[in-house]
């Protein structure tokens, strides 16, 4: 028994000596997909909940409108999320009664990037994709790392099936490494942001056993926000 | 020395200045930090966290119908393996619109519980009519319960909250111990999750809520069979039910056992 160094520790609690058990992480599942366009941006989020092998519930909206132009998705950690977006609407509606007037999605980016960062040695344990309509009436799109790092794209995919979205986004939203013919890409409509983004949904919920049931869709215009449902595999 | 690392350790990020405001350099005046006291009153062996539950409670099972919401949770509280207080309530009125199901560690339990009840005392002492609903006392549960898992001190409890909300619409909730919450027309705690839950949602038409006599049957056909698979069940159980005349607790009810098929299982 010595020899596997089981004589070294004593039966009895010595301090110093912790032994790891409650684990205040967990992954609680789900995918975010945004795609943004000259003047729109479409984000969505599918609404499984759960942890392991069990659905907690099929009807989990990933989604939080934070203004008439801006929605937030986040996944990973739900009660992190709960409590990261629970911050983000009280500090947006703060912002709104000091200086009364809504807050840009560039100021919430970075405003969501602060507030990630402030936790940087017990982070939230979140994947974040932040869409709206900025400054200049342009769709955007930021996504974060868990520690509040942020980066401006025009579509990321995020979440438990975020590596398998993004090379179909890379290839039909990106145009990566394909051969135009010198030809300049087509120019992105709302009809097929959408298209994709339920495809990428639909092509991952066979293979990620933690994305699936229905896909919330947000359709961020000058306009406001419109709202999608689609059904997606329920096993 | 002893405890002295504990007595020097400062929680990560607690101080620095708070946002706008100047740091304090040291020389200057030392701001006195305010710190919970479970980590700031240390034991022989440092300080102490419950590493695991004591007492705890099986299963809760909650379902919504089109007029309130019923709980049920059977009357064990086990100690380890052994079936130690066996008529125990673990469904509790909160006020006239909420009640709530605990399973897990019983004493963490009984902890929230007295919390909540001196709120409802608080709220009564207003004397303005208005009572706290089921979706802001679950709310004010996952900031308890993150708050806790965030200081890695969590009480061992899943619960489940459900009620009648102001606008008469009805409301069912389980909080979990790390402080994660959701809603939907059923949740479960414990091995209901495994067993009741997909017994439930089979039996959910597409186009409507439950009715009460649907939920009520459910209730019944569930917690029986916990009570055939689950070993720390009982053949006892209390439903407490919510709907727009109050909140009441019915039973305790029997699970109808009925063991004559035992004698044609075979083989193991």
């Amino acid at each position: 028994m010595s020899s596997l160094g089981f004589e070294q520790f004593p039966d009895y609690q010595v301090p110093g000596v912790s032994h790891a058990d409650f684990s205040p992480y967990e992954s609680n599942g789900g995918s975010i997909v945004a795609i943004a366009g000259e003047d729109f941006v479409v984000i969505a989020a599918d609404t499984r909940l759960s942890s392991g092998y069990n659905i907690h519930t099929r009807t989990q909206s990933k989604l939080f409108p934070l203004s008439n132009k801006t929605v937030l998705a986040s996944t990973g950690c739900w009660c992190d999320t709960l409590s990261l977006t629970g911050l983000m609407k009280v500090r947006m509606q703060s912002y709104e009664h000091t200086h009364l007037k809504t807050m840009t999605t560039d100021a919430v980016a970075q405003m969501l990037s602060i507030t990630m960062y402030n936790r940087r040695f017990f982070p939230y344990y979140v994947s974040n994709i932040l869409a709206g309509i900025d400054k200049d009436g342009k769709g955007v799109v930021f996504s974060y790392d868990p520690i509040g790092h942020c980066e401006r794209a025009t579509y990321r995919a995020g979440g438990t099936a975020g590596s398998l979205l993004q090379p179909v986004l890379d290839n039909q939203i990106g145009y990566k490494n394909m051969n135009l013919n010198g030809e300049e890409p087509p120019v992105l409509t709302k009809e097929r942001a959408v298209a994709v983004a339920s495809d990428t949904f639909i092509s991952a919920a066979e293979r990620d056993i933690y994305t699936g049931d229905s896909v919330l869709i947000n359709i961020i215009t000058a306009d406001g926000i419109e709202t999608k449902e689609l059904q997606l595999r329920q096993d | 020395m002893l405890n002295n690392y504990n007595s020097m350790a400062q929680p990560l990020w607690q101080n620095g200045p708070t946002p706008g405001a100047f740091y304090n350099f040291t020389g200057g005046q030392q701001q006195t930090q305010k710190l919970p006291k479970e980590l700031t009153t240390a034991g022989p062996f440092g300080t102490k966290r419950s590493t695991s539950s004591i007492t705890t409670g099986s299963s809760v099972l909650g379902i919504r119908y089109d007029g309130g919401v019923m709980i049920a949770a059977d009357t064990l509280v086990s100690y380890g393996s052994l079936a130690r207080y066996q008529n125990i309530d673990r469904v509790f009125p909160i006020n006239k619109s909420i009640i709530l199901g605990g399973g897990g560690d019983f004493a963490d339990i009984q902890s929230i519980k007295r919390t909540i009840d001196q709120k409802m005392i608080e709220d009564q002492c207003y004397a303005d009519g208005i009572s706290m609903k089921p979706k802001a006392l679950s709310s004010w549960l996952t900031r308890v319960l993150y708050n806790r898992r965030s200081r890695m001190n969590p009480l061992y409890i899943d619960v489940v909250v459900g009620g009648i909300e102001q606008d008469g619409t009805p409301f069912l909730a389980n909080v979990d111990l790390r402080g994660r919450a959701h809603e939907d027309y059923v949740v479960a705690t414990g091995f209901a999750r495994h067993l009741a839950l997909p017994l439930v949602r089979e039996r959910k038409p597409k186009d409507r809520d439950f009715t009460a006599e649907e939920a009520s049957e459910l209730i019944r056909k569930c917690m029986e069979v916990l009570y055939y698979r689950d070993t720390r069940n009982m053949a006892q159980y209390t439903v407490g039910v919510c709907n727009a005349t109050g909140t009441t607790i019915d039973g305790p009810c029997k699970v109808s056992e009925n063991w004559s098929f035992a004698a044609t299982i075979k083989g193991y």
